[in-house]
């Protein structure tokens, strides 16, 4: 009922025209936020696979500092709330670069949010992700790497084509997973200003006050950003579990 | 089984001299010396932890072998003095010499039979695909596999994997086979299609060497059977000798075990 008056208050007609694409509508702020949280995702998402598999590979074959330095990164990485590394990255980290920029004699930098919000997501991801292909890459079954190299098969020839393809199946739930994360993890970035969705949504809620249009509306945009990356692991993970009997409960 | 033996020896296929082998303070070989000559088929048999599989795997060095010489053609593979391969591309080269044929089959589960036969030469000989295809099709048919050519091996009985774990290591056109008990894996009335095919191979001259527990089988197909214990050759010769009249004591009680 409470939801039937609010949004008759407002007139349903009037929520369309608050959402159209041009002004006085707000709907192309809040595509061009879901563009941006879009491609953070997607650079952190990237960044976080690079520096996962080097962290794996690190963590399984490195020598002993080289672990001993990727456990302290995992360790803290995933201790501290993603809000509070956000923080301290964002200004912290700026920060510092400013005034050593300063020390120099140089001018203060902008540093810009898309970039500093890849960078921030990337490194919480790549955290993530090296826990994820560390246990996917032991997963793989042992037998099926030594026949490879039993009939003389080039390590990184082996790489490409045994362990990687048999590992990828064991990876793509967590790798989902952590995709998902991602793309909700943007929404984080609001704290700092930067012009994702959920900043848009803000400042449209905030400039007419239909809040209940508004983040209904990015409510729904964040649930198809959802459902399309679900359809598409799906796929990615038939393809990758090709050759794998189908467990039936 | 009777062989062609000409006043001409065969070349040898495979020499081994004085293989050591430890993991960390327990030594598993302790100087085993082995050569195989083009056409033998060499059994190994001996108690489980007489280092029969390790010796196997030394040959190709899935495992490092701790001191000792691997001449394979005419060919010693060069090592360092702890043992560890000196030159990577020779062991590959050698390794595509040598079919490997192991315990627990190792197909790789995300290719399809016809694709593990052909992954090897096509992608690491270099042999054409379509060259490559015909060869797999005609060892698929030999082994009785041709209608699971487009199957994954999940979906084939232990046995099946076997026989196409086999052909895989055919399809390289090896110089010798290496068996690691390959059918202890199975269960037993899937035993003898393997069995079979490995008999087949033996008829054919083909060199192989072959760990395994099947003594009755060893006794039929093997030229020369060899007994390990503790990591030493406690008695080796032809297999009407070896069965029929045993010389050591600890091999007659092994006989007498299996039996």
């Amino acid at each position: 009922m409470a939801v039937t008056a609010l949004v008759g208050a407002a007139g349903a007609a009037s929520m369309f025209e608050l959402l159209q694409l041009s002004p006085p509508g707000w709907g192309a702020n809040l595509l061009r936020g879901l563009w941006n949280s879009i491609l953070i995702a997607c650079g952190a998402f990237g960044l976080g696979i690079g520096i996962g598999t080097l962290g794996a590979f690190g963590k399984l074959y490195g020598g002993p500092v080289l672990r001993d330095l990727l456990a302290v990164y995992t360790t803290v990485v995933r201790a501290v709330p993603e809000l509070v590394l956000i923080l301290i990255l964002y200004y912290a980290v700026t920060d510092a670069v400013n005034q050593t920029l300063l020390a120099f004699g140089y001018d203060r930098i902008q540093i810009s949010g898309l970039a500093a919000g890849i960078a921030v997501l990337g490194v919480v991801q790549g955290a993530y992700a090296t826990e994820v292909l560390r246990g996917a890459i032991q997963a793989v079954p042992a037998g099926q790497i030594e026949a490879a190299r039993a009939m003389g098969m080039p390590p990184g020839l082996l790489a490409r084509r045994v362990t990687l393809p048999l590992m990828l199946s064991n990876a793509l739930p967590g790798l989902a997973n952590l995709w998902l994360v991602a793309t909700k993890d943007t929404a984080l970035l609001a704290v700092v200003g930067f012009g994702e969705l959920t900043q848009e949504t803000r400042q449209a809620a905030g400039a007419t006050k239909a809040y209940f249009t508004f983040f209904m509306a990015a409510g729904v945009l964040y649930l198809i950003l959802s459902i399309g990356s679900g359809w598409l692991f799906a796929r990615l993970e038939r393809r990758a579990r090709r050759g794998q009997p189908e467990l039936h409960g | 089984m009777t062989r062609p033996d000409g006043d001409v020896p065969r070349p040898e296929a495979i020499r081994i001299e004085g293989l050591h082998k430890s993991f960390g303070q327990l030594e598993v070989l302790k100087g085993v010396s082995l050569a195989a000559r083009e056409g033998d088929v060499v059994a190994v048999i001996g108690g489980s932890g007489s280092g029969k599989s390790t010796m196997l795997r030394c040959i190709n060095f899935l495992e490092t072998p701790s001191a000792g010489k691997i001449i394979i053609g005419n060919e010693a593979v060069a090592m360092r003095p702890d043992g560890s391969p000196a030159d990577r591309k020779q062991i590959e080269r050698l390794r595509q010499s040598l079919g490997m044929v192991f315990q627990q089959f190792n197909l790789w589960s995300h290719r399809t039979i016809l694709e593990n036969l052909i992954e090897v030469p096509v992608h690491v000989l270099g042999v054409p695909k379509a060259e490559a295809i015909a060869r797999a099709e005609r060892l698929l048919a030999r082994v009785g596999l041709s209608a699971k050519a487009d199957v994954y091996p999940a979906f084939l009985s232990g046995g099946q994997q076997q026989r196409a774990a086999i052909a895989r290591a055919l399809c390289m056109e090896p110089r010798a086979m290496l068996f690691d008990e390959p059918t202890s894996a199975l269960d037993p009335e899937l035993v003898g299609e393997v069995l079979a095919v490995i008999r087949d191979l033996a008829a054919e001259g083909r060199t192989m060497i072959l760990v395994t527990h099947e003594m009755k089988f060893a006794r039929e197909v093997a030229s020369h059977v060899v007994f390990l214990h503790n990591g030493l050759i406690e008695e080796e010769g032809p297999p009407e000798q070896l069965f029929g009249a045993p010389r050591s004591e600890r091999l007659q009680q092994f006989l007498k075990s299996v039996a």
